[in-house]
């Protein structure tokens, strides 16, 4: 089993905050991956908002959070196991995101540091 | 003729109650690693209360008898041992058995080695099944062939199991004496984990033994009681764990039928269910929201108290979001599995035929119960075949009976 992280993006901050219908559907979709035992870590959400998110550049250069410049943020992530990249798409696809906002996963295998 | 029948049913009861507690206190003066001594002499006392009851009757105050019994073979015991001692005093170690002869049979000193007792027993030198099996025997004073009979193996196993248990206690050498703080924190978690375990052996028992299901089931609640009377031991996860414990002995007496078959939720009379423990449940679970941790006993007492209230129209809503946070905590197929069935309850069945198909838990019957339960309103050969499939896993009888029935209930609905 090779492990892949699912890296949740965001186009509209408004869309941060979920409706408690939002949180019960991703809820069902996260629990509904720990029920098949392919759940390596539930992860956590990444704050997009003012005071929650900066960004820090050469010459000491910081930035408010990361919305200004790109029209993407990133809103949380988890890591899930699989066999192959592609059973690892299967599960991102049955994410809600994609119904409710704008928004795309990133699917990446991780390489563990020893 | 009467006389002796009223204490043939008599003396069983009592043994499981009080020998525990005999043991109990008689380990704490002997140690852990004499634990045969304490035991022989509890032994002893019974086998003298059979005899001397069924030629005289049984005593005004049976309990303070046997106390009083067995106090007695104590003291001579010391007595033997310290003739013993001035004979061959070299070849035991001095402060290896606590001579006191002072030591009462009191209320507070029966709770207080017991709570020793329990936590000694549930050692993690042993395996989860080993300790299970020997918090049957030293705690609930289970038989060899009574332990077999609930885990449906043979009395040899068990008994070579107990065996190794014994022997790992005693290399471990755990002093009951010292049990303080720190180590009953420590192993706080293993000690309500077997709790847990020896509770759902009951509940969930292979044996289709009536009493000792229920007897398993009793002695849980009533050593988890004991923990929640101690102030380092009564924290928010055993309150839950009592509480889960309570909800769901409410149904023991709804859930089989005279012939010890299961009958489903939905088909039980509710009228049985027994509203003293629900309450219990309910007081135990108010106190388990004390603290800030959800422990999985939590959960779990959430949802067994959901399936009280049959009534709520957003009950399986309720449940879905428990299992949901359950699932996450720990997985086990078994909570995949009830999950998914509350998904269904919730979404519909055909939802949740891809959820559950997903698990791809082939080799467990449960997974074809599931299939062939969600299969049965829309594709009733996909559904026969789960449920022909969940037979061939089963080894209990009983309840390759009750899937028979569904099997053929199907297929005269097909041939209709």
């Amino acid at each position: 089993m090779k492990e892949f992280a699912l890296i949740f993006r965001l186009k509209n901050i408004t869309d941060f905050k979920p409706s408690p219908e939002q949180m019960q559907e991703r809820m069902n979709w996260l629990a509904g991956i720990a029920s098949q035992n392919k759940l390596v870590d539930k992860g956590n959400t990444l704050l997009p908002i003012p005071g929650s998110a900066k960004t820090v550049k050469p010459n000491n250069v910081v930035t408010d959070g990361p919305y200004t410049e790109i029209k993407e943020f990133i809103s949380g992530y988890v890591i899930v196991k699989a066999e192959t990249i592609d059973e690892a798409v299967e599960i991102a696809k049955a994410n809600p995101i994609f119904d409710q906002v704008g928004g795309n996963i990133e699917v990446r295998e991780v390489l563990k540091r020893d | 003729m009467d006389e002796t029948k009223s204490h043939n049913e008599l003396l069983p009861h009592l043994f499981r109650q009080e020998y525990a507690k005999m043991t109990a206190v008689l380990c704490r003066h002997f140690g852990l690693k004499h634990i045969e001594i304490a035991e022989d002499i509890a032994s002893e006392t019974f086998l003298k209360a059979s005899e001397n009851w069924a030629i005289n009757g049984i005593p005004e105050n049976p309990t303070a008898w046997l106390y009083a019994v067995a106090k007695n073979k104590t003291k001579d015991y010391f007595k033997h041992i310290s003739v013993f001692e001035t004979q061959i005093k070299e070849a035991i170690k001095p402060n290896e058995i606590e001579t006191e002869k002072d030591f009462e049979f009191s209320s507070q000193n029966i709770s207080d080695s017991q709570l020793a007792i329990i936590f000694a027993v549930c050692n993690p030198s042993n395996s989860t099944e080993s300790q299970i099996c020997l918090a049957l025997q030293i705690l609930c004073g289970f038989s060899v062939e009574e332990i077999a009979n609930a885990f449906l193996t043979k009395p040899e196993t068990i008994k070579k199991r107990l065996q190794r248990a014994r022997t790992n206690l005693r290399n471990d050498n755990f002093k009951i004496k010292t049990l303080g703080e720190t180590e009953i924190k420590s192993r706080l978690n293993t000690v309500l984990k077997t709790l847990y375990l020896l509770f759902n052996e009951g509940y969930f028992s292979k044996t289709n033994h009536q009493l000792i299901r229920k007897e398993l089931c009793s002695e849980a609640v009533r050593l988890t009681l004991i923990l929640t009377e101690n102030n380092y031991t009564n924290i928010p996860q055993t309150n839950a764990l009592l509480s889960l414990m309570c909800f769901q002995s409410s149904r023991l007496e709804a859930r089989t039928n005279d012939k010890g078959e299961a009958i489903l939720f939905d088909e039980q009379d509710k009228s049985l269910w027994d509203k003293t423990l629900i309450e219990k449940g309910n007081y135990y679970l108010v106190n388990a929201c004390n603290g800030i941790e959800i422990s999985k006993y939590h959960l779990e007492a959430g949802i067994a108290y959901w399936h009280t209230t049959p009534t709520d129209q957003n009950k399986w809503q309720h449940i879905l979001q428990l299992y949901n946070q359950l699932v996450l905590i720990e997985y086990s197929p078994i909570t995949a599995l009830n999950r998914t069935f509350a998904f269904a309850k919730v979404y519909g069945h055909n939802q949740a035929v891809s959820e559950a198909e997903k698990l791809k838990l082939t080799g467990n019957n449960y997974y074809h119960e599931l299939l062939g339960y969600l299969y049965a309103d829309t594709d009733i050969d996909k559904a026969i075949s789960h449920y022909e499939q969940a037979i061939g896993l089963i080894k209990s009888k009983t309840e390759k009976q009750t899937l028979t029935k569904e099997i053929e209930r199907l297929k005269e609905k097909n041939s209709r």
